[in-house]
């Protein structure tokens, strides 16, 4: 199982396994990782799983579809590689990525 | 709060995962106990009428959390066992099998259950009704021999199961007793797209109809047609029933606890007993940012109440006042419902309702927004739920105005 690195606001740091094929929302609620909400629980309708991948890895995170983008068009703070984590799809590539979480989902 | 605490949860469901984990959070370190019914991990239950039952989505996929998250949260199980009574003064719950389990702190998740529809033939094989997995199950296996499909009931349980069943390769025909789809949820241009929608993807609507028995094969017992108050008859080789719920208030009310359409509880998810929260569809809850009671199925109801429900049971005050949201998918059309629009004056729309995929409805009451219905419009949708919370006077001519940003009406 790849190992992701999630980094909170306040930078705590998270290492934790997520199964290749589980999405990186999936993989911080298994961990109770706080900056994730995921209120729809990963249909792309709510907007609360906003991450921003470290610029090294978006190549291999790859960029939002159309819906996500415009969702993401609406978060408070948002990156040029801001991603909703549910739709970021776990591969073996992924061993290693990095992602941040914003300071809030709302 | 010590290690000789016991906090029980009843009912394995979103409110339920939630609750524990902010337990936890909050520092409970004391025993954690979830008893369901059902035989399952916690479950998402919105894909059950959508991408699980098209068969788009695996049953593993279904689980809200994986089954490690539970041995780090320290939760017992025990699933498959039903609460049949709640003795409030004792503190202990008595299960099906006569097991008494003592609690120090109680959180009712009982969710509800589906509002059954009794009629000569209604007992048929391949009648079905849509609210668990099993339920799902069934119904799939159903499908995979029939052709002709009925729904009884034009809400969204039912027109999400249709736009499912016709994905399938199913024929597909929705019966609605009332004059339009959506009648109690939705405007009248929101009614007429989704019949449009399902029209242009084959599916049959019936309005003002009433099916008042269900004819079957008498060797096989299973379901052929349904009966109309006319006598007239309609082929079927599966129904599916989808007319609404009802809470699961009986443990509560048994114990006299206060209920009413479902277990009332204030704004910190608590019930009339100081030991004992509710969260989740269950509940009548009082919601302070829109100022009444109300009882909601829906996912965010559901995990935000529970937040308020573990404070609770830790003894820390934290309200759920959130603004009530929901989201219905049906073939290529995204809807996503901010706020209650019961109690409107004017529905204005923006963009063509009547073409296409993409508009807004904007529910109107005392010149505020007090609700939106978003088709394919996340960025409305998004926008709609601040503009809601602002409660000011809104310019409805600007807000039909496709050529004015939304979120220019933003005040900040």
């Amino acid at each position: 199982m790849p190992a992701i690195t999630y980094i909170e606001f306040d930078g705590t740091e998270y290492h934790v396994d997520v199964a290749v094929g589980s999405s990186v929302m999936e993989g911080a609620l298994n961990n109770m990782i706080d900056g994730i909400v995921a209120e729809c629980g990963g249909c792309c309708v709510c907007c609360t799983c906003h991450c921003m991948i470290d610029p090294e890895w978006a190549e291999i995170a790859g960029g939002p579809n159309q819906e996500e983008a415009e969702l993401l068009e609406m978060v408070d703070v948002r990156e040029q590689t801001s991603r909703l984590s549910c739709q970021i799809q776990v591969t073996e590539e992924m061993e290693g990525m990095v992602v941040r979480l914003p300071e809030s989902q709302y | 709060m010590d290690l000789s605490e016991h906090a029980v949860i009843v009912g394995a469901s979103h409110a339920a995962v939630q609750l524990m984990i902010s337990l936890r959070q909050l520092g409970w370190i004391g025993q954690i106990t979830v008893i369901s019914e059902e035989f399952y991990m916690p479950y998402q239950r919105p894909p059950l009428s959508k991408g699980y039952l098209s068969g788009d989505l695996a049953e593993e996929r279904l689980l809200l959390r994986a089954s490690e998250t539970y041995e780090k949260l320290k939760v017992q199980f025990k699933l498959g066992c039903r609460v049949t009574e709640l003795d409030a003064k004792q503190k202990q719950l008595i299960l099906c099998n006569g097991e008494r389990i003592s609690f120090t702190k109680l959180a009712l998740c009982t969710g509800a259950r589906v509002r059954r529809l009794e009629m000569p033939g209604s007992d048929l094989k391949h009648v079905h009704y849509l609210r668990n997995l099993d339920d799902v199950k069934a119904i799939r296996k159903s499908a995979s021999k029939a052709t002709k499909a009925v729904i009884i009931g034009g809400g969204y349980i039912g027109l999400e199961t249709a736009s499912s069943l016709t994905k399938a390769g199913i024929s597909v025909t929705i019966l609605e007793s009332e004059s339009r789809l959506l009648k109690r949820v939705a405007c009248k241009e929101v009614s007429s797209f989704y019949q449009r929608l399902h029209s242009e993807n084959g599916v049959q609507i019936k309005l003002n109809c009433l099916v008042t028995a269900m004819h079957g094969n008498s060797d096989s017992d299973c379901v052929t047609h349904v009966v109309f108050d006319d006598g007239s008859e309609l082929e079927a080789n599966i129904v599916i029933i989808g007319v609404g719920v009802i809470p699961n208030t009986e443990l509560a009310s048994e114990a006299g606890l206060v209920v009413e359409n479902g277990i009332v509880v204030d704004e910190f998810a608590q019930t009339s007993h100081p030991d004992i929260v509710a969260a989740g569809d269950c509940t009548f809850h009082s919601n302070p940012l829109l100022k009444k009671s109300l009882r909601l199925e829906s996912v965010p109801n559901a995990s935000e109440q529970a937040k308020a429900a573990a404070a609770s049971l830790c003894g820390i005050k934290k309200a759920y006042s959130e603004l009530p949201w929901f989201w219905s998918d049906q073939f290529d059309a995204k809807l996503q419902i901010a706020g209650i629009s019961q109690g409107y004056t004017e529905a204005v729309v923006r963009g063509d309702a009547s073409i296409g995929r993409s508009f807004a409805v904007f529910y109107i009451k005392n010149q505020q927004i007090i609700a939106a219905d978003c088709i394919n419009r996340p960025k409305d949708f998004m926008v709609a739920k601040k503009l809601i919370l602002q409660q000011t006077a809104i310019d409805v001519a600007a807000l039909v105005d496709e050529g004015t940003e939304l979120k220019h009406l933003l005040i900040n």
